[in-house]
């Protein structure tokens, strides 16, 4: 990074550390806090619409949707997240490459399933061998993005079941008496007048999201846990900077960051949440009300 | 007619990819020196060189991704990179799911590290090692108090805070720690000889490539170009080929 | 070797008693099977016994983060910022950083000829150190739950209580701290769900096995790491899960139940699915 950093050797102490803190690994790891922010700013609507969705199906009066729906969250809720990231994207892989395999390449005899191998056609393959690493780098990151909107998208959809149940009921049958249908009244009174309800699961719910992205290096993406375990880790002579076992620090720096994160996200939702219960007939917007009197 | 067709096509597709290609290397990138993450965020060490060196020689072009240690076996037989190199020792149950070429690397032994002043009979000690390592399985055959740590790292901290009286691993992994140490860290008893030595893993169906690179080792091998990278990055002491 | 020998040997695997060596080759399904429900022993010891104390500290926590005296206030504030700020795993990696070190720092008493260090050396085992993370991480998130709770309260029933003559530790025990929980209680199911799930960080990146005594998921992972196959325990370990998630909603349903019990049908059911914080 520096004109200096050439032999850190026989640098002293301040140098060192310039030239140290600005290594091409460190530059990866500061990278890898907009990684994990960026999953959380895909993940997060991508998983209101599996919950959306799921909360949707729960509710349906066809028996086979709504069983559907409420199987989703009821599984999925059931099962410790790291059990279901340790297996379900290897088997959404090769799920998706069995797909292609079977529509691309027709003629294909030799079976899928070789002992322990997956083995499907060189086109099938997904990202392509042949593809660079920031394609793979990229479909990982999707595999991931999807592998965390199931799991907390069952949360998100048990959340919204509740919050539909909570619009008080002479506000749908109000919009009934004036003619609406059943669609109607979803689409004009349930769902607008849902999110009050919603909201104090759901931040919960983002708050439990921010602190499961160290589970992110599972799914095999470098995260700012996986750079902080390889920074931190012992670094013997055949390193250009060799230092001690110095975990300790970065995994301070790491709680800084998730404490201030978390600090941000309940400023922003306090904030949010003023302004959703303005007019609503709850104790908050019954509050609001009162004040400026 | 149509089924010969297919059979040339395939050929031509076969003989094409080994020259053209793009061979995925896994590696773990967290066990220096046989393979690590350098300063500047690339895959090093070893097993680096000595990929880099292989695939120039068959004209494959080779790109390196790392993998978690737990999941590389898995990663690797569903298709996500096509050859492990990270410093695996050939051992039965492994061969049993996934094939190896010929050793790379003689078989290292593994050692034992402790504090200084530790005189305990490895058996009845309490040593500590990485979760789903042969020495693990190793430690817990031989009656002696296992505990597994998720890291390397937390291995060796064991020792220093004294959790554990002695580590077990790789000796090429041990030795610049005990090194660089300035005595805090020396081996302890012998040195314990396991696996058929370091191969690379290549998925069953794929013979064709394991057979590229088996050559390729032969040739290096022959032509006396692997002793010298062992002694660059393991030291002099290293155990090189014959 | 018949199922019925593998639960002898290994159903109690996880607390050290039956075979010493894991299965090596020749997996079952069986033996799959037996040592991950082994393993459950402990994610059940850890969340059962973490919920029941975290369930005090957290009711201290809520009254603390609601009360009118900074003093109170400010220390139950950071608690629950802290942990409930940072991710379990983060806690466990300083937690065990912590205990380490304790015996060092000179926690060991000497008791006239001998020195006793009990106590010292255990927290750096799961079976207490991980426990009383748990424990704290579960009072900090219920406590939270509680204080929300505490501050929905209808005014009118503390009215009444104080109309009835009522005071301090009386109107705590029969008004405030009963209409609490009962309006927690959807919430504090969830967490319990949760924390049950946090159980399995507990060996995966925390503290260290011994003996190979560990939880569900360090045995689901060590079969997973001898038969390279990913499929087979790991839903092994999911199904467990979904039957301890389905007993936690039940015996956690039986107390809403109770708690409940004085209202009429209609307003239990409105306030059992009351939306509220999960977690």
């Amino acid at each position: 990074m520096f004109s200096f950093c050439s032999d850190p050797s026989v640098l002293p102490d301040w140098q060192w550390f310039a030239c140290y803190l600005t290594t091409g690994k460190h530059m990866g790891f500061y990278a890898s806090f907009g990684t994990v922010l960026l999953l959380l700013a895909i993940t997060a609507p991508v998983a209101m619409a599996f919950g959306f969705a799921g909360a949707m199906a729960a509710r349906s009066h066809f028996p086979p949707l709504g069983l559907l729906g409420k199987g989703y969250i009821a599984m999925v809720r059931g099962v410790p997240d790291i059990a279901f990231f340790l297996f379900v994207p290897i088997a959404l892989d090769q799920a998706l490459e069995w797909l292609r395999h079977k529509t691309l390449c027709p003629d294909w005899t030799a079976p899928i399933r070789q002992g322990n191998d997956f083995v499907v056609c060189a086109q099938a393959k997904l990202p392509l061998s042949s593809s660079p690493q920031s394609v793979h780098d990229a479909y990982s990151f999707a595999l991931a993005v999807v592998a965390f909107s199931v799991v907390f998208g069952a949360f998100a959809g048990n959340v919204l079941v509740g919050a539909m149940r909570a619009v008080p009921h002479g506000q749908l049958e109000t919009a009934e008496a004036y003619g609406m249908t059943r669609a109607q009244v979803f689409r004009r009174i349930l769902v607008p007048q849902m999110w009050v309800y919603a909201l104090p699961g759901l931040s919960n719910l983002w708050m439990i999201l921010i602190k499961a992205t160290p589970l992110l290096f599972i799914l095999g993406i470098t995260d700012i846990v996986y750079w902080a375990r390889e920074l931190g880790g012992m670094k013997t002579g055949a390193f250009a900077y060799p230092h001690g076992d110095w975990r300790l620090w970065y995994f301070l720096g790491l709680l800084v960051f998730y404490l201030a994160f978390t600090k941000l996200s309940e400023v922003v939702f306090e904030r949010l949440m003023l302004r959703l219960t303005h007019g609503q007939a709850t104790m908050g917007g019954e509050a609001q009300r009162k004040a400026p009197a | 007619m149509k089924k010969l067709i297919l059979g040339a096509a395939i050929l031509a597709l076969t003989a094409g990819g080994v020259h053209a290609q793009t061979i995925r290397m896994g590696t773990e990138g967290a066990y220096p020196p046989y393979n690590f993450i350098n300063d500047d965020g690339e895959v090093d060490g070893f097993e680096r060189e000595l990929g880099d060196a292989l695939c120039e020689r068959a004209q494959l072009t080779c790109e390196w991704v790392t993998n978690d240690w737990d999941s590389i076996i898995p990663n690797l037989v569903s298709g996500n990179y096509d050859t492990i190199i990270a410093g695996m020792s050939i051992t039965d149950e492994r061969d049993e799911v996934i094939d190896f070429t010929q050793p790379y690397l003689p078989p290292d032994p593994s050692a034992f590290m402790a504090l200084p002043g530790t005189d305990i009979d490895v058996a009845e000690g309490v040593i500590a090692a990485q979760a789903g390592t042969i020495q693990a399985s190793y430690i817990a055959d031989i009656g002696a108090t296992l505990v597994e740590f998720a890291t390397p790292d937390e291995t060796i901290a064991a020792v220093r805070n004294g959790e554990a009286d002695a580590v077990m691993a790789d000796k090429a992994y041990l030795e610049p720690i005990v090194a660089e140490s300035g005595g805090e860290f020396v081996f302890l008893g012998d040195d314990v000889a396991m696996g058929d030595g370091i191969g690379m893993g290549i998925r069953e169906s794929d013979a064709e490539l394991r057979d590229t690179f088996d050559t390729m080792i032969s040739e290096m091998k022959e032509e006396n170009l692997i002793n010298p990278m062992i002694v660059k990055w393991f030291g002099e002491d290293a155990t090189i080929w014959e | 070797m018949s199922c019925w020998q593998t639960i002898q040997d290994y159903g109690l695997r996880s607390l050290g008693i039956g075979e010493r060596l894991l299965p090596r080759s020749d997996f079952t399904l069986c033996d799959q099977v037996v040592l991950i429900g082994s393993g459950m022993i402990w994610n059940v010891y850890f969340g059962a016994l973490a919920l029941a104390m975290g369930f005090f500290l957290a009711t201290a926590l809520a009254l603390g983060k609601a009360s009118a005296h900074p003093a109170m206030r400010k220390p139950a504030e950071w608690f629950i910022f802290v942990f409930r700020g940072s991710p379990l795993f983060i806690q466990f990696f300083f937690a065990y950083e912590l205990f380490v070190i304790l015996p060092d720092a000179g926690l060991s008493i000497p008791l006239g000829v001998v020195t006793v260090t009990a106590g010292t050396d255990m927290l750096t085992k799961a079976a207490l150190g991980a426990l009383i993370v748990l424990f704290f991480n579960t009072a900090a998130y219920s406590g939270e739950i509680f204080y929300g709770a505490l501050r929905s309260i209808p005014k009118g029933d503390v009215e009444a209580a104080d109309a009835y003559g009522m005071s301090g530790w009386m109107k705590f025990r029969r008004i405030v701290w009963p209409t609490m929980l009962r309006l927690a209680w959807p919430s504090y199911t969830n967490e319990a769900i949760f924390l049950f799930h946090a159980t399995t960080l507990v060996f995966f990146s925390g503290f260290p096995a011994w003996r190979q005594k560990g939880d569900a998921l360090y045995y689901a992972s060590y079969f997973a790491d001898k038969t390279f196959n990913p499929f087979v325990p790991y839903p092994i370990l999911a199904g467990y899960f979904i039957v301890l998630t389905l007993l936690v909603i039940g015996l956690f349903g039986l107390v809403n139940r109770r708690l409940n019990r004085h209202l009429p049908v209609e307003t239990r059911r409105r306030i059992r699915y009351r939306p509220q914080f999960i977690r």
